[in-house]
């Protein structure tokens, strides 16, 4: 085992894949010889050559149409979108054609494409490159969205992405890429789209969240336990489609729950979840279910962000009039 | 003091001498005559007989469909009368292996690669079967979003480059199209990699009813192309000699490793927009639509293999009653399809396992449904 930052486990992913299928390919903006703005694609173009890991012109639509029309030719596309604050430019070929590639033809044809996009505040980025649009794909039938929040569930996740044969959107929070380091096999493996995972048991107060949020959330749990109180913190790791399941037997044992996103509050996850909690576990709550997240302001300018951004001490707030109730 | 102005740098210069290269290249004129000997493709007795039958039956069954809407027996259709060079003369100069990603007007192409006639009745009704294709034919179901088949294309010629396969990928849009971001996109990208596509609007003068000259200040569409580095062309789109030659030769370019052709079609669509209440004396005139219909493709074309001896009245006829019967017989299929149910809707959203939302609402479906 190695100790690997998300980034490297990402490129883990991307590397073990290239090598098991032929059919996959890796592109988009400076990917190749440069390796990815982040470092994602360091050295595949130089292991796997430069018809399997290429650059694109700078188009983001035109790289959502080469994904279709690359899935169309029997390949296994994994695209990147350099910044996920760029999907707009892309909306057409996501969520106008790949969702709906399956349906329009009757399930004659599929798109087996997995979307790579760094995405989430706090690493003082400029306009238009940390927001969290993952909400507006995940409105969208036909697609999957996963969010990995630690490196380990990043290369299983990432490594049953690509081999998924749905167009699957998978979102890296930027923040998370070089923010810590972890045991990661170096031999593949593989974690099951629309699974969560209980990142720390309790059984006074479920935390239901994604993405840079869980380690928020794992922050205040800890912070709760030293005031008495046990939280359980549960990581969705995909949130089309969620693991109703593990909420649900969380919040019938806890009987309190929150949760928590990096959004902004309007018709977001977190609503859907409340919603989903409340249509299926109303008599196993003791609270009302609240959500903590971003204002509905537009994803203010850098120096700001820290003073917008949902943070483990107003999670402990919100935890405690659940718990107070 | 003012700079001298020096003409070598001359941007309206420039422009102009790049405008004026782009000639709309013709074979055969208004007239059925031959006005370009030297670049006939000389398609064999048979091969021209197979193309005019194309064109009379795409003809009829623009008819027919046109009435089959207005009874309420078709839905959705866009009216192809026009048309038929810049459809069907491209289509022919392709091989089955090659792809069709057609727009929603050009289900004749569609056809005549392999698309049966009953699911593209289904199509138009609005029918989840209508855009099941079969296996081995090679066409996208119709785009409806203007552009987004452009940067498919370039997708497709990559995927085609990559692998090896001689085949190229072959997508229509409308003038109205050139205007689109995805348009600029998809022949931009093409051209990057030196992909085998080939792309082409069909000018057919109006979006709808906003006129050509409307959507941009270039003197031809064609001469988009230059921007990108890809060789492009404007064509007699009423031609179907010269629409088969300009294809064949971009065919040839593209399998040979030469990269994407830009081809600008000029032609005209004599009926509405769509059957969905589109009023073409709103935007143009009764004069503009005789001056094109003197250019129509069908009967240069009739007028060229009649002087041949290769068509007449009787064989004319014959493709008539055809058309008809087919037409009759694949409405029969189209009426017997099963009717649609939401559960069969939920089936066709993924590949696999479904997610745990559709495998809640499939039960509840299919429950309902089997009452």
């Amino acid at each position: 085992m190695a100790q690997m930052t998300m980034i490297q486990a990402i490129t883990d992913a991307l590397r073990t894949e290239l090598k098991n299928d032929e059919n996959v390919l890796v592109f988009g903006e400076d990917v190749g010889n440069n390796g990815g703005v982040f470092r994602a694609t360091e050295g595949l173009q130089k292991e796997f050559g430069e018809v399997r890991v290429f650059d694109t012109p700078l188009a983001e639509s035109g790289i959502g149409g080469l994904a279709i029309g690359l899935a169309f030719t029997g390949f296994r596309p994994v695209m990147e979108i350099q910044f996920f604050g760029f999907l707009y430019e892309v909306i057409d070929s996501v969520s106008g054609q790949l969702a709906r590639m399956s349906f329009r033809s009757a399930g004659r044809f599929n798109a087996p494409v997995t979307i790579r996009s760094p995405f989430g505040g706090g690493v003082a980025t400029p306009e238009m490159h940390a927001d969290s649009l993952e909400g507006l794909v995940a409105s969208q039938p036909g697609l999957k969205v996963v969010i990995p929040s630690t490196p380990y569930d990043a290369k299983g996740l990432l490594i049953s992405a690509i081999r998924d044969d749905n167009p699957v959107i998978f979102l890296e929070h930027m923040k998370l890429y070089r923010s810590f380091r972890q045991e990661v096999p170096e031999e593949e493996y593989t974690i099951p789209l629309g699974k969560a995972d209980v990142k720390r048991e309790g059984k006074d107060l479920s935390i239901i969240t994604y993405g840079a949020m869980v380690h928020e959330s794992l922050k205040a749990a800890e912070e709760l336990e030293k005031e008495g109180y046990s939280v359980e913190v549960i990581d969705l790791r995909t949130i089309q489609p969620m693991d109703i399941e593990t909420i649900i037997a969380s919040v019938e044992k806890t009987n309190r729950a929150i949760v928590v996103q990096e959004a902004q509050k309007q018709a977001g996850i977190a609503a859907n979840i409340v919603a989903e909690i409340t249509e299926r576990a109303i008599l196993s709550l003791e609270a009302p279910v609240l959500r903590v997240t971003a204002p509905d302001t537009i994803y203010p300018f850098a120096q700001g962000e820290n003073a917008w951004l949902p943070n483990a001490k107003v999670i402990m707030e919100t935890a405690k009039k659940v718990l107070t109730f | 003091m003012a700079a001298k102005k020096d003409k070598q740098f001359d941007p309206v210069e420039i422009l102009h001498a790049i405008e004026e290269k782009f000639e709309m290249f013709q074979i055969l004129n208004e007239e059925g005559e031959i006005v370009n000997k030297d670049a006939d493709p000389n398609l064999s007795n048979e091969e021209l007989i197979e193309l005019m039958t194309r064109m009379v039956y795409t003809r009829i069954l623009d008819q027919r469909s046109i009435s089959l809407n207005r009874q309420g027996r078709l839905g959705f259709y866009a009216p192809t009368a026009g048309q038929e060079a810049s459809q069907l003369a491209s289509q022919f100069a392709l091989e089955k292996e090659d792809f069709i990603l057609p727009g929603y007007r050009d289900v004749p192409q569609m056809l005549f690669h392999g698309l049966p006639l009953a699911t593209a009745f289904l199509w138009s009704r609005g029918h989840f079967q209508g855009g099941a294709i079969p296996e081995g034919v090679n066409v996208f179901p119709p785009q409806i979003i203007i552009g987004a088949q452009y940067i498919q294309a370039a997708g497709i010629a990559l995927g085609f480059q990559k692998r090896g396969t001689k085949a190229v990928a072959l997508t229509y849009t409308g003038d109205g199209g050139t205007s689109q971001g995805d348009f600029y996109e998809g022949i931009n990208f093409a051209g990057a990699y030196r992909s085998p596509a080939i792309f082409i609007i069909q000018n057919n003068q109006f979006a709808i009813s906003t006129p050509r000259e409307m959507q941009t200040a270039a003197k031809t569409l064609a001469q988009k192309g230059i921007a990108a580095g890809i060789p492009s062309i404007l064509v007699d789109g009423m031609d179907p000699l010269a629409v088969y030659a300009v294809t064949r030769d971009a065919r040839e370019r593209a399998i040979n490793g030469d990269g994407p052709t830009l081809i600008e079609a000029l032609c005209y669509r004599y009926g509405p927009h769509t059957m969905a209440g589109d009023d073409p004396t709103r935007y143009r005139t009764s004069e503009t639509d005789s001056e094109w219909e003197k250019r129509d493709p069908l009967i240069r074309f009739r007028t060229y293999l009649e002087a041949k001896g290769i068509w007449n009245e009787e064989a004319e006829n014959a493709v008539i009653e055809r058309a008809k019967e087919e037409i009759k017989e694949a409405i029969k299929i189209a009426d017997a399809a099963p009717k649609q149910k939401v559960s069969d809707f939920i089936n066709i959203m993924y590949k696999g396992e479904l997610p745990y939302n559709l495998q809640e609402q499939l039960a509840i479906y299919t429950e309902k449904e089997s009452k």
